[in-house]
């Protein structure tokens, strides 16, 4: 199997995933810098510093994640879902709260995201009940039962917090997990056939609530978005992509940014800023790393010694598309602004740690291929 | 079955395909869209781009009218102009507002406080200097546009409040939005107004709207040259109140001399008809941005003009609470209706002399009388026999102690003392002493006027206790009802059908009968019931019962009603601070007024011409 995906792909080498990911992260770390760069001020990007700092302790947290085999996860990974699910737990206690949300525990100088970390718990957990319930028919209805149990308590957290973009990415990325491992033909008819039910009944049911009850719900789910503001920041997030150009504006010179019209500029909008300044070349050039990132992912989950390691490669891997996909969408104005951020590139320390050591993970998969021990199946 | 096995294998790599195909299908979807925004549109959004032409202006929502219950207005929007500078257009921000002061003719302008303003302010957004100008200033601005780089005229809708003072407590205010409750309400920004107070507060989200926002193309002076896209704002909705304007303006009037609040409500659904607060204030100062010398005036006023005393103010209830007292002793089995008791002008217990307000007593009465001529002894008695706890108890059940949770901020709860509540409070046994005071709604007991209102209102309903409302419905700019606010039962006082029979009669007698403490507010052709309360104010554990005292330890006076007592359409309640009469005598006309203005609406002629010639000085 090795074999016959190898020719497919450019990238041969062991590390390949280790690089793209640092070369992503490298273009993000240069934007944060033009995003906080004020030509009025000689002070040097404290943020830009602080994205180099947490690259480095990424870089260190991918090492740890490739340090040992994958394998033992499977162990304790309900242990993680514990830890994660106290830990998300704990921001209505003990979060501090930013633009009407509680998504943040601080330690110290230090805040973390819990719904990071939980994502990569679910993960986990999810990689290895598939890897048990595992049927040569594929997966019944029922097998899906305990995934959905196991999802619901933490998207229900996250969306009360409330950040709607993280709870949504949560279930695109369990929705995937699933598609990987492989629903029977009749459990993909009955859960194509419930879509299909409930997608023309939403209208229906949105036309039968009271404005302002929608209204209601609207701002419950997603404080920040001031329609007027949201619509400003994508008109103005489009002037700045589409005033780039071809060859952009040359670093350090977007006028978009410098002025302060992006919002969020150092992490929704960091794209907005990156194309400004280096054009559809820069851009295409951003987006094909993501792409080789994805493939060569794809690889590592292809040749994966078991069931899984292959669905916590590919876990981990749609946590960073979905992430990406809905990012770039957002900033080009083609979906709705929900306040995700783009994965290695935007600013951020506990995101980029997370996901750092997340991809540290799919190079474990990908290292032990080989190795003799296994994970008996059941 | 294993991953390495043939057909596992295959059915994964044949997953992944699709999957890394899908990938890859998305991935060029964004760069085709990339393409198109920077390569085909490239040049539209480079000019869009350039000199920083493009602005965002925010686009007000005009906010919602508030209607009284026959769809009079009540709150209104007119048409005004802002003075709105944007510092980065200005070669010098300080010298500008400087220049525009004189301009404006307010050498007031604080400079220093719009610098201020202006650093903690997004990059472009204009800084409201001056609202509601006039047009003299119009003129001149717009003569001397050349001078003024960045200053424009922003035309908006400006809050007013065509009856000034009248219900101000009731409809609230509106102002400009302030740090924390940035912090707390996410979707405003600087500059935005919000609602403060009263109804325009607790009813925000319905009257505000939905801001828009346009992005517009300017000038180098930062005029508009043209409109690039908008978001239509939406208005807000509008309220219609269960409020009658013409009672409201009519207990205004009344109460004009006063201090003190009129609470007027429908029995049967808990809607109040008109709630009155005095001293009051006028709203239209804060719509058009307080000045500070305005705003430490009404906050240092000794009589508080900012406090709605109908549900901030917490008085001892005085013999009004008698209601409660004698609720309690009929459904306990303590007296029956031809228990009688003597009275001699006082009654003494634990070695005090408690006194009756009469010097010469009652003689001997029963329930009905020392209703009707308000016998503290006979209340002292009962009190003795019911124990705190017990008339805690029903006054609990009417809704005092709690509040009523009518939909206004910093509503007062009162207090009903009980022994467990002197443990808590005091750390201290409860004397049976202190019951004989609380039997008559002095002592520790406070109540506030709305609360008085829906306790009379209860007794008139037969037992329903409504939470008291003073929205009826919400409805769009279109017209469309949007909400329907239903009525709302919090509680019954589950008393018997013989004990309501029993006070009603009591209550019509304190009005209608020759020896009642209520005679003056008495109508000709319909039956009122009340009670009349005179509370005396303590100071320093001492009663001070003259009236050549200084005006803060003089008594208030009370006076609850209902009417008709056969099938109640009104209940009122009258508070009167520091009146300098009993209830009988200073409250008890103010009921008598409103009530007769409110039969006169909705009885029409009929009722004028029947009681025309005998209004006001009959009693």
């Amino acid at each position: 199997m090795r074999v016959q995906f190898d020719r497919r792909l450019i990238y041969h080498f062991d590390g390949v995933l280790m690089l793209l990911m640092l070369a992503i992260i490298a273009l993000g770390t240069v934007s944060v810098y033009s995003a906080d760069f004020d030509p009025n001020s000689s002070r040097a990007s404290i943020f830009a510093a602080r994205q180099a700092m947490w690259a480095t302790m990424g870089v260190l947290a991918a090492l740890a994640m490739v340090s040992f085999d994958y394998r033992k996860l499977e162990r304790y990974a309900y242990v993680a879902y514990g830890l994660g699910l106290s830990l998300l737990l704990a921001v209505p206690l003990i979060g501090s709260t930013s633009n009407g949300s509680k998504r943040w525990i601080g330690f110290g100088a230090f805040s973390v995201q819990p719904s990071e970390m939980m994502k990569l718990a679910l993960i986990i957990v999810l990689a290895r009940y598939f890897h048990r319930s595992m049927r040569p028919e594929g997966l019944r209805l029922r097998d899906l039962v305990v995934p959905v149990l196991l999802t619901l308590p933490p998207v229900g957290l996250i969306l009360v917090q409330p950040d709607l973009g993280t709870a949504g990415v949560t279930c695109f990325v369990v929705a995937s997990m699933v598609v990987l491992a492989g629903p029977s033909p009749r459990t993909w008819a009955i859960l194509c056939g419930a879509a299909l039910s409930v997608v023309p009944a939403l209208p229906y049911l949105a036309s039968h609530l009271k404005p302002y009850q929608l209204k209601r719900i609207e701002t419950f789910l997603s404080p920040e978005l001031d329609p007027l503001g949201a619509g400003y920041h994508v008109i103005q997030s489009k002037i700045a992509i589409g005033s780039g150009g071809f060859y952009g504006k040359g670093f350090l010179h977007g006028t978009q940014n410098q002025l302060h019209f992006l919002p969020e500029q150092h992490t929704d909008f960091i794209f907005s800023v990156f194309s400004e300044e280096w054009g559809f070349v820069g851009a295409i050039v951003l987006i094909t790393l993501y792409l080789a990132l994805m493939m060569r992912g794809l690889v590592v989950v292809g040749r994966a010694k078991e069931r899984f390691g292959a669905l916590l490669a590919f876990g981990v891997l749609s946590n960073i598309l979905w992430q990406a996909v809905i990012n770039l969408g957002m900033t080009t104005g083609m979906l709705p602004v929900v306040g995700i951020t783009l994965p290695f590139f935007s600013y951020g320390g506990s995101s980029l740690i997370t996901l750092m050591a997340g991809l540290g993970l799919v190079i474990n998969v990908n290292m032990r291929r080989f190795s003799k021990d296994r994970i008996p199946n059941f | 079955m294993q991953l390495n096995s043939r057909e596992g294998t295959n059915e994964l790599r044949r997953r992944l395909l699709i999957c890394g195909v899908g990938v890859a299908g998305m991935f060029a979807g964004i760069g085709l869209r990339l393409y198109r925004l920077q390569v085909g549109q490239g040049d539209t959004w480079r000019s869009l781009s350039e000199n920083n032409r493009i602005r965002l202006q925010r686009l007000t929502a005009t906010r919602g009218l508030i209607y009284d219950r026959n769809g009079e207005p009540l709150v209104d929007n007119r048409a005004s102009f802002d003075v709105v500078v944007v510092p980065e257009d200005t070669k010098d921000l300080a010298a500008t507002i400087r220049r525009l002061a004189q301009f404006l003719r307010t050498p007031d302008l604080n400079v220093k406080q719009l610098l201020a303003a202006a650093r903690g302010r997004p990059p472009y957004e204009g800084l409201v200097i001056k609202r509601d100008v006039d047009y003299d200033a119009v003129v001149a601005l717009e003569t001397h546009q050349l001078e003024l780089a960045g200053v424009s005229l922003d035309a908006g809708p400006l809050r007013t409040y065509p009856y000034g003072p009248v219900g101000s407590h009731l409809f609230g205010y509106v102002g400009e939005v302030s740090e924390s409750e940035l912090g707390e309400n996410p979707g405003y920004r600087m500059g935005d107004l919000i609602g403060k107070a009263g109804a325009e507060k607790s009813w925000e989200t319905r009257l505000r709207g939905v801001p828009g926002g346009q992005q517009i193309e300017v000038d180098a002076l930062g005029r508009k040259l043209r409109v690039l896209s908008r978001v239509p704002q939406t208005q807000g909705n509008n309220m219609i109140l269960s409020i009658d304007r013409r009672l409201q303006l009519f207990t205004e009037q009344l109460m004009e001399e006063h201090e003190g609040a009129v609470v007027a409500m429908k029995p049967d659904t808990g809607e109040i008809l008109a709630m009155v607060s005095k001293p009051t204030f006028d709203p239209n100062v804060f719509a058009r941005g307080i000045r500070r010398d305005e705003w430490r005036q009404l906050t240092t006023d000794k009589l508080k003009p900012l406090n709605n005393r109908a549900i901030q103010g917490q008085y001892p209830p005085g013999s009004t609470f008698k209601i409660i007292t004698a609720a309690a002793a009929l459904e306990e089995g303590q007296v029956t209706p031809f228990t009688r008791i003597f009275c001699g002008g006082s009654y003494a217990f634990a070695n005090r002399t408690f006194r009756c307000w009469k010097k010469g007593g009652h003689g001997t009465v029963d329930l009905h009388r020392a209703i009707v001529e308000s016998c503290d002894v006979y209340f002292y008695q009962v009190g003795v026999k019911l124990g705190v706890d017990t008339i805690a108890d029903y006054a609990h059940r009417f809704g005092l102690g709690t509040v009523t949770g009518v939909a206004l901020d910093h509503e007062k709860p009162g207090l009903i003392p009980s022994t467990e509540w002197k443990r808590a409070r005091f750390n201290e046994a409860w004397f049976q002493g202190e019951t004989l005071s609380v039997a008559i709604g002095q002592g520790y007991v406070l109540a506030t006027p709305l609360q008085m209102a829906n306790v009379i209102a209860t007794v008139a309903n037969g037992g329903t206790r409504h939470r008291p409302h003073f929205v009826r419905r919400i409805e769009n700019a279109a017209g469309d009802v949007v909400e329907e606010i239903q009525p709302e039962v919090v509680g019954h006082a589950g008393l018997r059908k013989s004990t309501l029979l029993q006070l009603r009669e009591a209550l019509r007698d304190v009005v209608n009968a020759p020896n009642g403490t209520g005679k003056k507010a008495k109508l000709p052709n319909i039956d009122v019931g009340g009670k009349t309360g005179t509370s005396q104010v303590f100071k320093m554990g001492k009663q001070v019962k003259t009236n050549n005292m200084p005006r803060h330890l003089r008594d208030h006076a009370w006076f609850v009603a209902f009417a008709p007592v056969d099938a109640p359409e009104i209940a009122i309640a009258v508070l009167i601070e520091h009146a300098g009469g009993g209830g009988g005598a200073m409250a008890a006309p103010i009921a008598h007024d409103v009530a007769d203005f409110y039969f006169a609406l909705t009885r029409g002629r009929s009722y004028q011409l029947a009681s025309g010639e005998t209004r006001h000085d009959e009693a």
